[in-house]
């Protein structure tokens, strides 16, 4: 039941999706093994809702996609990393609470 | 409105004590910061949960509590505490995105988080090679070297967890012989993968932008040692999550909340069950018997 305002990227698409894109985005890195991920899913999806128009929000499976993580130094999930005009903003690493997330969405929304 | 029974927290206290407020038909819900499950979601396989002898994952686990707790409709809302006030004979709920709760009771079912070493590097490299959860981050190092800090349970099991993925997992521990319990030690020891490093701490965590290496102090030798390493994973204890509740109710000096037989705290109407409670067995199986106790003093105390 996860957000449809939420969209879905690969190693293929990340550049076009991500980084060439008009809005900011936070890429939510998971996977099906890791609890953490699926323990801040509910929140990652009020939050699409939330911010939907102004903040992108976007997930990669990392055991489906290893370029763009390895290429970001990824080496813990969850990691969430919000993008604004190709650059790196903030990145976020472990689960965390809702207003952490959030005080990160409002300062590029 | 004013409910007869929040609930702060949805681990395996939290939603034990859901089922047995559901049955007792008390109104509430529970408050989780994120989806139901704490702690036991880092869990790679809990043994020693009872009736079920081949293991279950925390996953599974936690699922069939969710589940549990929804059948009987005591349900879960999503909501951060940052503070709980008394108002005459409630309680007042102060969210992080400063919406108010108030309650008749209040079950405190926060439980712990995992403890920092608190060396440099530490902040800066996490998730960059530094971890706190084996099952989450143990596959980005495949063929590679770690280092696991810690003697107790958790350390012990991680270690081992690590095996299937690290070529080499070093066991550091401040003391001689391991704390974690029998079947653990001997699984870790019997492992031809994992290095042990005994008497030692760890004095800082190096590398520019991944973790490389970690500096050892021998207590017993005084020796430094500089360990090349890919990964380091720290699980050297917990700390209870009770900081919005300690001027409300006493706690030991590590904020671990004291109550008594029926879980109630210092503070008339306030509970506490599981990980963030005063306890000598931080366990599932004792975090659930918590739960029960304490929906079941609320029943009492309301009537």
């Amino acid at each position: 039941m996860s957000s449809d305002k939420i969209i879905q990227v690969t190693d293929a698409d990340f550049d076009e999706k991500v980084l060439k894109n008009d809005l900011p985005v936070l890429v939510d890195f998971w996977a099906a093994w890791c609890g953490p991920c699926r323990a801040i899913a509910p929140v990652i999806d009020q939050l699409a809702d939330e911010f939907d128009g102004k903040v992108v929000i976007a997930k990669m499976n990392v055991d489906e996609n290893p370029a763009t993580p390895g290429r970001f130094g990824i080496r813990a999930i969850p990691t969430l990393i919000l993008f604004k005009d190709g650059n790196v903003v903030e990145q976020i690493t472990g689960a965390v609470g809702k207003t952490v997330i959030e005080n990160a969405l409002s300062k590029v929304a | 409105m004013i409910h007869d029974l929040v609930i702060v927290g949805g681990g395996p206290a939290g939603l034990a004590a859901a089922i047995y407020a559901g049955r007792a038909k008390l109104e509430g819900f529970i408050l989780e910061k994120m989806s139901p499950g704490g702690q036991v979601l880092i869990t790679d396989l809990v043994e020693n949960y009872p009736g079920f002898p081949e293991g279950i994952t925390g996953f599974e686990l936690v699922e069939k509590l969710s589940a549990h707790a929804q059948k009987f409709g005591f349900g879960v809302k999503n909501g951060e505490v940052q503070k709980i006030e008394s108002e005459g004979e409630n309680f007042k709920l102060i969210l992080t995105d400063d919406k108010i709760v108030t309650s008749k009771t209040v079950i405190v079912a926060t439980g712990a988080t995992h403890r920092k070493l608190g060396v440099e590097g530490e902040e800066r490299l996490t998730g960059r090679g530094v971890s706190y959860c084996a099952t989450c981050d143990g596959p980005f190092f495949r063929d590679q070297v770690v280092a696991v800090v810690g003697g107790g349970d958790s350390a012990v099991q991680e270690a081992v967890f690590l095996t299937k993925f690290a070529q080499k997992v070093y066991l550091i521990h401040r003391r001689d012989e391991l704390r974690a319990i029998k079947v653990l030690q001997e699984r870790a020891l019997s492992n031809e993968k994992i290095e042990f490093i005994w008497d030692s701490t760890v004095e800082a965590i190096e590398g520019k932008d991944q973790v490389e290496s970690i500096r050892i102090y021998n207590k017993k030798s005084g020796e430094v040692t500089n360990l090349p390493v890919d990964g380091i994973f720290i699980f050297i204890g917990i700390e209870p999550v009770t900081g919005f509740i300690r001027d409300l109710v006493n706690t030991d000096e590590r904020g671990f909340i004291k109550t008594d037989e029926w879980m109630r705290t210092s503070i008339k109407g306030v509970y506490a069950a599981g990980d963030c409670r005063l306890k000598p067995l931080l366990q599932i199986v004792t975090a659930v018997a918590e739960g029960a106790t304490a929906a079941y003093a609320v029943e009492h105390d309301l009537s």
